[in-house]
């Protein structure tokens, strides 16, 4: 299968060279500039994650991509993910068909049940349904994918009879994120969609056996092998020191926000000099660390896409237009060399 | 001895691998027909047995309640009388109830001898287990004994922490929850507790 490599962000607000966070206008429009950076240094996909808080104000996706996708020419424009749980599956398919037509046939879709669940209370759903919500919405959403009339009766929104969902367009990738729960692993292969890993701590080749499962059920299902891929978080700078010491402080911080209503662990020097090694999930490092280490991760498990999760937040827009200029032309082309 | 595992999403495979590579027999349900979790046991716990839940618990010597809380009302609680039971279950985002959430799990199932462990160790950091310290709690001395025993032989180190209200010190909030701990710091936190 094709190797493939993009870059994922949560648009975190970056900050300016004092330290003061950019407003989430100017935050918005870098990120137009960094994926067109992404285009330019010839990575095969952008993705936008969704998120609703303060810090990470990317609601409307899909709005930054179709600016993305006016400014570029090659570059795959797609979620990462689409808390589709919490989303209506009508609305989904047709921006992401309008997404669609307007990129010339580059977007991709993500869909996610939801890590990040601040979507849950703004959109008035409860947390408690959400593996309901996202069984039943999945199902309606592959059925849209099929394109024409559609006549469908569920639990979680308006039935539809012979209805038109347009704009009807190419048909597009559809992968669903999995962070570790096998039944979602399942369900991408009885889809037919494609399969991506987030791995965001702990032994990347503990997922091995997802793969092993996931190829399975796909054979089980009577469909044809589809494409694994990995999302993880990283940054890369010029040497292993200086990239571990610009991402540490702002790890530090996010970890220790989000830990309080997630139930992550306050990173210590010691746990993330470990997430940072050879057996950790943070792909931070020199272009030479990082792309040891993603072509191992993704040897390990059969993956043919990694997208690196970049920009954590309180890094400069500049840190990060480095970053993804490092990615696409010093470590995507030592990766696909060591994969060769 | 037979453990049976309820819960086949990111924790209970967890649990299962242990327990199956320390030896034990093992039998593992999800919610609803066995046949459903099948494939997911052959690649992530291979030699558990898919079982329903009812047929898992009755031929089991302890049980692990590795499901998200929401799903906990749907379990029948007749099934569990006498038998030892591990709580490994959190309310997810952390509520202000009254009573620690081990607590409530005891009082529904009336009929068995609950613990509280391994709720406080993310399912990704519980692999191996490599002796780290895991806080134990509950009411019943023999049934403390009997869940320390397996986590020792399936490669933590057991930290008694006292009573089943004692143990809301391994809840979300608490000063060991997804903290790597070391013996000497929970001994330390059940001190300040008490």
């Amino acid at each position: 299968m094709t190797t493939t490599f993009g870059l994922d962000t949560f648009g975190d607000v970056t900050h300016d060279a004092s330290g003061t966070p950019l407003t989430h206008a100017q935050t918005i429009r870098n990120l137009v500039e960094q994926g067109v950076l992404a285009d330019q240094v010839g990575l095969d996909f952008f993705g936008i994650g969704e998120h609703h808080t303060p810090d990470m104000p990317l609601s409307a996706a899909d709005v930054v991509l179709a600016a993305i996708a006016a400014r570029t020419s090659s570059i795959h424009l797609g979620s990462a993910v689409t808390v589709l749980s919490s989303d209506d599956p009508v609305r989904v398919y047709q921006r992401f068909s309008t997404l669609n037509a307007v990129s010339g046939g580059r977007a991709e879709i993500i869909l996610g049940r939801g890590s990040s669940v601040d979507s849950f209370p703004l959109f008035g759903y409860d947390l408690a349904d959400y593996e309901d919500l996202f069984e039943e919405k999945t199902h309606l959403f592959a059925e849209l994918l099929k394109g024409g009339p559609i006549t469908w009766q569920g639990k979680t929104r308006a039935a539809l009879h012979e209805q038109d969902v347009v704009p009807y367009t190419e048909p597009f990738p559809t992968w669903i994120g999995v962070g570790g729960s096998p039944q979602s692993v399942v369900r991408a292969a009885s889809y037919g969609f494609s399969l991506m890993l987030a791995i965001i701590g702990g032994h990347p080749g503990r997922f091995a056996p997802f793969s092993e499962l996931y190829k399975h059920a796909l054979e089980k299902f009577g469909r044809d092998p589809l494409p694994i891929g990995i999302h993880s978080p990283g940054h890369v700078a010029e040497t292993d020191e200086q990239a571990r010491e610009e991402f540490w402080p702002h790890y530090l911080d996010l970890i220790g926000r989000l830990g309080k209503t997630r139930g992550f662990a306050t990173p210590t020097p010691e746990s993330y000099a470990h997430e940072v090694g050879p057996h950790g999930a943070l792909f931070v490092g020199s272009p030479e660390t990082v792309a040891e280490k993603m072509a191992r991760t993704m040897k390990k498990l059969d993956a043919s896409r990694f997208d690196l999760k970049y920009g954590i937040g309180g890094l400069s827009h500049e840190s990060l237009m480095r970053t993804i200029e490092l990615y696409g032309t010093k470590v995507v082309p030592l990766v696909q060399d060591m994969l060769a | 001895m037979k453990i049976a595992v309820l819960g086949a999403g990111h924790v209970g495979p967890v649990i299962a691998r242990l327990a199956l590579a320390a030896g034990y027999e093992v039998g593992i349900a999800g919610s609803g027909d066995p046949s459903r979790i099948e494939m997911i046991t052959d690649f992530l716990a291979p030699g558990a047995v898919a079982l329903s839940a009812a047929d898992a618990v009755a031929g089991a010597d302890l049980v692990v309640l590795a499901i998200p809380w929401h799903r906990f009302p749907a379990l029948e609680p007749g099934m569990f009388a006498g038998k030892v039971v591990i709580d490994s279950m959190n309310h997810w985002p952390p509520a202000d109830t009254p009573l620690g959430t081990s607590e409530q799990v005891a009082a529904r199932l009336s009929g068995a001898r609950v613990v509280k462990t391994l709720n406080h160790v993310a399912y990704q950091d519980m692999e191996p287990a490599g002796g780290r310290a895991v806080g134990v709690a509950g009411d019943s001395p023999d049934a403390v004994a009997a869940v320390a025993s397996f986590l020792g032989r399936i490669g933590f180190d057991p930290v008694p922490v006292g009573s089943l209200a004692a143990g809301r010190l391994l809840e979300p909030g608490g000063p060991v929850f997804g903290v790597a701990a070391r013996r000497q710091e929970f001994e330390n936190f059940v001190k300040e507790q008490s």
